[in-house]
């Protein structure tokens, strides 16, 4: 372990959210030119190496979690901020893809944005990266609204940026944000009808009071709360039907920006289902009282089906992604709602999968976006040709997103099949199967488009893409080819983080 | 009945946040959802209000009575509420201001704020990128 000053660590977990904050409210004053992304890149390097130093202190500590009072307020009445084997993972994925995609947009923010506004885009970024930490770390219910809305807010105002290159971006983002804000109240609501029966924000004092209620089943406020919570947080993770708002928002987006949110918002989302359902409501009650098993499952089911199949029709390789980003989500959600050590290891060994995998891929997609100036198919034909290295990343990442064996997302449909398998739950399985072969279906469109066509246009011209684009592309895919190899470090914490947030702990 | 009456805050701010959430789904002006979503936010608030009632309860000030300790001079109405609701004002206030910000620049790009014709403009676009394709 690094030998770093007592007061750094032991105030790590403050740190993780106050230095990019501080430094994305700075970068607005960093003028034009390459500084803005030179402190961007600074700062999210800086985060990023505090949440390995963290990961590693809990690691070294053996305690379940690291708790942090705000202020040294007693966490009951200030904020806490709670570090466990699941979150640190999370925060580890964010601030790393956070890190990597800074340092890949340079060249693509400069083709894309305006020069004089740089500085507020890349303040915006690092905010956005801010908020989707705080959610990570906080362990205070209504800090996470908070922190949710700051991330919302930057995210909608990254999409609308892509406005100079397609005007679609600001009916996108309006959309998203119109959706997003009734997802995030409802959230609130939620929020608010549990501080009114367990009279605490601390999301570990809510469970314990919580579990204390004698009629926790039948409580009309408790069934409510759950109700507008799980609706939420299914509008904020994109969860079929509530994904409406994320294909155009990822297709309009920046290139960089689509990279951000393809690989984390979701993602995040995610864990606060986990949080909410797991930690607070507890498995007992969101797994086994409510008909959870039947309406997540099978709405993630709907969802790894049919935006396949949606995503197959897509003739811009941008937007088939965000369809199949949708899907994705499916696989996730499914695995955790079966509430089992293999489907919740497996939910939670994709989110890592996957974000490195889509990160890669729309990376890939804004150096060809870059150098052809478009991701339509017909800017993709022949491309294997003119680009090999960006194509090849792009087609690496599409056999994972199938699932092949030796790639990162074999693991995780491994699991989600056992999973499903152990729960009797052998539908799931062949939905699996299903989407898989969707997905053969929209991946080998790209990969035939890349390899078996004739370049023409701007494509016939072509060079590969730039170094420091391909430099962060191939890190990301090469992650999840070498995650799909050895498992041991994704898996281990994946199954640890799994059993305990099975044991209830919150 | 009374208990009905007697909660009578609660029906309207449920009254406000589902006017609020039929404008945002039914009108297609873009600036009248945007006032729609904020209708939607504002009841949200008056439900945390309204929460933090306690009867005959008073303002949370707490001063030095005769013997030099310090008391409530009553009971009071729970003031966590209040300051969460702050802080959620601010937020609404901010997801407004982005709203308009984007709501200006559509009708710059655009030429209406009407969400109709916008979406018609947006599928005449698709309909020239396919023949383009073709």
């Amino acid at each position: 372990m690094l030998d770093i000053p007592l007061d750094i660590q032991a105030n790590l977990p403050v740190l993780i959210v106050l230095t990019p904050l501080l430094g994305g409210v700075i970068a607005t004053f960093t003028g034009r030119g390459v500084l803005p992304w030179l402190w961007s890149t600074l700062v999210t390097g800086v985060t990023f190496a505090l949440t390995i130093q963290m990961m590693m202190t809990l690691l070294a500590s053996g305690e379940p979690f690291i708790s942090y009072e705000l202020g040294n307020w007693p966490k009951w009445w200030g904020i806490e901020y709670r570090v466990d084997l699941l979150n640190a993972f999370i925060l580890l994925v964010v601030a790393g893809i956070g890190f990597i995609t800074t340092v890949y947009a340079r060249l693509s923010v400069q083709d894309e944005i305006p020069d004089d506004r740089h500085n507020v885009f890349y303040a915006v970024w690092i905010l956005a990266i801010t908020g989707l930490l705080g959610i990570t770390i906080t362990g205070d219910a209504f800090n996470v609204y908070v922190l949710l809305e700051i991330s919302s807010l930057t995210v909608y105002a990254l999409i609308a940026m892509g406005k100079d290159r397609d005007r679609r971006a600001l009916t996108a983002s309006l959309r998203y944000l119109i959706l997003g804000s009734v997802g995030a109240s409802f959230i609130l609501l939620g929020i608010g009808y549990l501080m009114m029966v367990t009279g605490t924000l601390n999301m570990e004092d809510m469970h314990n009071q919580l579990l204390r209620m004698p009629d926790l089943d039948t409580n009309r406020t408790i069934l409510v709360a759950f109700a507008l919570l799980v609706v939420g947080l299914s509008l904020k993770m994109a969860l079929y039907p509530l994904h409406m708002w994320l294909p155009k928002a990822y297709t309009y987006a920046p290139s960089a920006v689509s990279a951000l949110l393809a690989a984390t918002a979701t993602k995040v989302g995610v864990y606060m289902a986990f949080r909410f359902l797991f930690g607070i409501f507890g498995v007992g009650f969101s797994f086994y009282a409510m008909p959870s098993h039947f309406v997540l499952l099978g709405m993630a089911s709907l969802g790894i089906i049919f935006s396949s199949l949606t995503a197959i029709r897509q003739t811009n390789a941008k937007s088939l992604l965000a369809y199949s980003s949708v899907g994705q989500i499916g696989y996730i959600v499914a695995g955790f709602s079966l509430a089992n050590p293999n489907g919740v290891a497996g939910s939670i060994v994709h989110i890592f999968n996957h974000a490195v995998t889509k990160g890669g891929m729309f990376m890939a997609l804004g150096a060809i976006a870059y150098r052809v100036g478009g991701t339509d198919m017909k800017h993709l034909r022949g491309l294997g040709k003119r680009m090999p290295l960006t194509a090849g990343a792009l087609a690496l990442g599409g056999l994972g997103l199938i699932g092949f064996p030796l790639t990162a997302g074999f693991i995780s449909k491994w699991y989600l099949v056992s999973g499903a398998l152990d729960a009797g739950m052998w539908q799931l399985a062949v939905v699996v199967l299903i989407g898989s072969l969707f997905a053969l279906v929209y991946v080998w469109k790209i990969i035939e488009a890349l390899f078996f066509g004739e370049p023409t246009g701007r494509t016939a011209e072509a060079t590969e893409a730039p170094l420091s684009m391909l430099i962060p592309i191939w890190v990301l895919i090469g992650l999840s080819i070498y995650f799909g190899v050895d498992t041991s470090f994704t898996a281990d914490v994946a199954t640890r983080a799994a059993s305990s947030l099975l044991g209830g702990l919150p | 009945m009374t208990e009905l009456l007697g909660i009578y805050n609660y029906w309207i701010y449920i009254i406000l946040m589902m006017i609020g959430f039929y404008g945002v789904i039914a009108k297609a002006n873009l600036i009248k959802q945007a006032i729609a979503l904020g209708l939607f936010q504002t009841g949200i608030f008056l439900f945390y209000i309204s929460m933090a009632v306690v009867d005959d309860g008073t303002a949370p000030i707490w001063t030095t009575v005769g013997d030099g300790a310090v008391k409530a001079l009553g009971p009071y109405d729970n003031p966590l509420p209040h300051v969460l609701i702050l802080t959620a004002i601010v937020v609404s206030v901010s997801v407004l201001a982005v709203a308009l910000a984007i709501i200006i620049n559509i009708k710059w790009s655009y030429g209406t704020i009407e969400y109709d014709e916008i979406a018609a403009i947006e599928r005449a676009t698709e309909r020239e990128e396919g023949d383009a394709d073709a």
